[in-house]
Parts: C-alpha cells; sequence; structure tokens
C-alpha cells in the first residue's frame, strides 16, 4: 500500500468549519425528524392498540407501507416527486427555504415515525389490559385512560428500544446525502474531494458518528435509570449503542 | 396530472435491469440482496459464536467489531469499501464487489447479535449434556446448539433480512443499478418521480411485506423451541 498519511488535512484548510457545519446539520436534521417522528409514532402506535376499527386499519396501513419501504426512496418521493403537487405558492416558500433539508426531515420523520409506531405498540400490549378496564370502570374515558394510564407506563417501558431507533434514526440521517443536505456524512465526502485523503477524511466522519451514538445511549441509559418504574425487571437495564 | 403510462413504457428496464439485474448494466437489487444476505448470516454465525468464545483474544475482536459497526451508518461504511478498498489492494473494484462487501460485513455485526441472542437462549443443560456423551466443543456447537439455537433465531433473522433487503437501495448511490438506480434513470429521462418513486416503493413494499407476512406464518408453526 502506498498511500501517504497526511492527518493534517483535517486541520488545515476549511476541513474543519465543513465537519462542525456538517455536524450541526445532522444534528438539526436528527432533531427535527426525531420531533416528527415522535408525535407520528405516539398517535399511530396508541391508534393501532385502541378500540376503535377505522382509525386503527389507518394506523396499521400508514406503519405497514411506510416500514417496508426503503428510507432512500423515500427521500426521493419527498425530495422530487412531492414539490411538484404542491400549490404554486407553497412551491415557492419551500424552495427559498432550504426544500432539500425538509424533504429529508419528512422523509426521516414519516419513515422512522412508522418505526416507532412498532415499539410503542409492542410497549402498550405489555401492559395488562386490566390497567385499562380498570380505568375505564373508575369513570375515565378511553382516551383519559390512554392520555393518563397508559402512556406515562407504556413510555417508561419502552425506553431502551425507543433509544435503539432513535440511534437508528441519527445514523439513517446520513442518506439526505443523497438529496444534497449538508450533512456530515456529505461533508466528510467533500473532504475527500477536496484533498483526496480518503481514509483521513472518513476517519473523521467515522469517530464522530462513533461518539454521537455513544453520547445518545448513554445520556438515554441514564434517562432509562431516572424513570424506571420501581418494582419492574426492566428498570436499570442498559440499552446497546 | 398522473401518468401510469410512463411505468408500462419503462416497466421491462424497472423490473429486468433495475430489479432482477439482466442487461446492460450491472445492478440488479436481487443480484445483490441475495448473496449478501447468504454471506451475511454465515460471517454472522462466526460473530456471534465469537461473541462467546471462552477466549479473550475471540471475544473482544468480535465484541469491538460488533460495537464498532452498530454505531456507523451504513453509507460510512459504503463509502469506506468504495474509497479506501482500491487504495489496500491497489485495483479497481467494480460496484457489485464494493456493494456486497459492504453489506457484508455491516450486516454481519447485526446478524452476529441475532445468533448471539438465539445461542443463549438454548438452556445450558444441553451443553452439558452434549460434553457428558463425549462430544467436544466444535461438535457441541455444530450438532446440538446451533440447530436450536436457529430455531429460535427465525423471527429476527427473517426481519433482519428485510432490513438488509431494504438496505441494498444505498448501492446506488455508488452507481450500482439496482431498483433505485433504474427509476432515477428513467426519471432523469422522463420526469415523472411522483409515479416512479411511488411504483418502486410498491415493488419493493410487496417483497418486505410477503417476507414478514412469512416470518409471522413461520413464527407461530415453530413457537418457541
Amino acid at each position: 500500500m502506498n498511500y501517504q498519511f497526511d492527518w493534517s488535512v483535517l486541520w488545515t484548510g476549511q476541513s474543519g468549519q465543513w465537519l462542525l457545519a456538517g455536524l450541526i446539520t445532522t444534528l438539526a436534521l436528527a432533531a427535527c425528524a426525531w420531533l416528527l417522528a415522535a408525535v407520528l409514532g405516539v398517535v399511530s402506535g396508541a391508534l393501532r392498540t385502541a378500540p376503535f376499527v377505522p382509525l386503527r386499519l389507518l394506523a396499521t396501513a400508514y406503519v405497514e407501507f411506510f416500514r417496508n419501504v426503503p428510507l432512500l426512496v423515500w427521500m426521493f418521493f419527498w425530495y422530487f416527486g412531492v414539490p411538484p403537487l404542491l400549490p404554486r405558492a407553497a412551491q415557492d416558500w419551500i424552495f427559498a427555504h432550504g426544500l432539500e433539508f425538509w424533504a429529508a426531515v419528512c422523509a426521516l420523520g414519516v419513515y422512522s415515525g412508522a418505526r416507532f409506531s412498532e415499539v410503542l405498540r409492542s410497549g402498550i400490549q405489555s401492559i395488562p389490559r386490566t390497567q385499562v378496564e380498570a380505568s375505564v370502570a373508575s369513570g375515565l374515558t378511553v382516551f383519559q385512560a390512554y392520555r393518563y394510564v397508559i402512556l406515562p407506563i407504556a413510555l417508561r417501558l419502552i425506553i431502551p428500544p425507543a433509544t435503539n431507533e432513535s440511534l437508528n434514526l441519527l445514523k439513517n440521517s446520513s442518506v439526505a446525502l443523497t438529496i444534497s443536505v449538508a450533512e456530515l456524512t456529505f461533508q466528510t465526502r467533500q473532504i475527500e474531494t477536496y484533498t483526496a485523503k480518503a481514509i483521513e477524511a472518513l476517519t473523521a466522519g467515522t469517530l464522530i458518528y462513533l461518539v454521537l451514538c455513544v453520547s445518545v445511549a448513554s445520556v438515554m441509559g441514564w434517562v432509562e435509570r431516572r424513570t424506571a418504574i420501581p418494582g419492574l425487571i426492566t428498570g436499570g437495564r442498559r440499552p446497546r449503542a | 396530472m398522473l401518468d401510469l403510462g410512463v411505468i408500462w413504457r419503462n416497466l421491462p428496464f424497472l423490473l429486468v435491469q433495475g430489479f432482477l439485474g439482466f442487461g446492460g448494466f450491472v445492478g440488479g437489487t436481487l443480484r445483490l440482496a441475495i448473496p449478501a444476505i447468504l454471506l451475511g448470516f454465515i460471517l454472522g454465525v462466526f460473530v456471534g459464536i465469537g461473541r462467546l468464545a471462552p477466549q479473550a483474544w475471540i471475544r473482544l475482536p468480535a465484541t469491538v467489531y460488533v460495537e464498532f459497526f452498530r454505531g456507523v451508518p451504513l453509507v460510512m461504511v459504503i463509502f469506506w469499501m468504495w474509497l479506501v478498498m482500491p487504495i489496500l489492494l491497489r485495483t479497481a473494484i467494480p460496484e457489485f464487489g464494493v456493494a456486497l462487501a459492504a453489506f457484508v460485513i455491516f450486516e454481519a455485526a447485526y446478524l452476529g447479535e441475532i445468533v448471539r441472542a438465539g445461542i443463549q437462549s438454548v438452556p445450558r443443560g444441553q451443553v452439558e449434556a452434549a460434553t457428558a456423551l463425549g462430544l467436544g466443543g466444535a461438535q457441541t456447537m455444530r450438532h446440538v446448539v446451533l440447530p436450536q439455537a436457529l430455531r429460535n433465531m427465525i423471527p429476527s433473522l427473517v426481519t433482519q433480512f428485510i432490513v438488509l433487503f431494504k438496505d441494498t437501495s444505498l448501492a446506488s448511490i455508488i452507481g450500482f443499478m439496482d431498483l433505485t438506480k433504474a427509476a432515477q434513470v428513467v426519471n432523469n429521462r422522463e420526469i415523472r418521480p411522483f409515479e416512479l418513486y411511488l411504483f418502486i416503493a410498491g415493488v419493493y413494499w410487496v417483497c418486505t411485506y410477503s417476507m414478514s407476512r412469512y416470518a409471522r406464518r413461520l413464527e407461530s408453526r415453530l413457537g418457541p423451541a
């Protein structure tokens, strides 16, 4: 192997600021998509266990369709396919405000929401049915039972698998480079293109992803211990990065 | 307005070249997915056994391998293979080889964790009984533990195979002519993104959904061993 290592490409020129910009974009993209995914996941996950058949079918259709198609296809779909269908004014607004970023947020958020939904559904199904029955018997409506009894327990139970899915979301945000969102992987490629130092650039990007994943996993481990329900076996188990 | 004719006109290219991989370009979703699943599973079995090895010099590298690849995006691994393999091997590697290597190495980390969990689900007494009958370590693994572990693993394995199948779409990033790339190529000529991407979403969906239905059937037929 006659490869000349030159690690200085990472701190000379614009590399540092590119990596930083990429990291910020990755975090912003992941955060926005996570919020969208959390809302979609909680609503559709709860509906999939709720006793209203039409809404349950709707939620099931959403989950089964979006979860089973590659994220990359969704990226292209939201980026190329959806904007031409919007009204003129909405098109102008979105082209002026970073179409790539918002298309990536939609693609990643809607896709991950379907995956979150499955996690929440299995969390709800692990709660004894009697909890709902007891809540309804004490005079709560089904909505109130979900809002005050089922969801607070389920959300605490699912922290380990939800952490896993959140890490998947973070890693999947790299697919946004295909629609030219300037996130971390995109910037890593840019450094490689400008300096022709593939190993150094990829090492930097890879290390940043590893550090991000390990930090998210340890923060969530702490959250999990803080919110563990006393008396359950699952309390206090650490999620895996 | 919707123009479904665009799909009909390009159906042979999308399905025969993009999905199956026969035609003038190196490509094919199935042509990549099937060897990737087989080889990834074989490597995954070794990784999973390695993580449970009593010898630290086997266990530690296997653990580092799994933790490393589970903390890195697949796109990053594909770029590593694409840009670094030619430097290391000093020769150009075709896209198929790059993509296959990236998927096998990446997915083996995830499959290894499933294999490990499957092996750990086999009761300890089975190993003790096999040892008492005079089987060696490798024989016990091969004839007693793995057959039972595989049975327990089937649902999670199929789920991971579905993930791998979907992930093969990322090979289009380095120019591999799979279903996604074929849709991009057709779209560049026809400019019908909504119809085309929705159509390939449907093709992917039919494959993955039938795989997951099949997994559910297997699961209920086999039950926990």
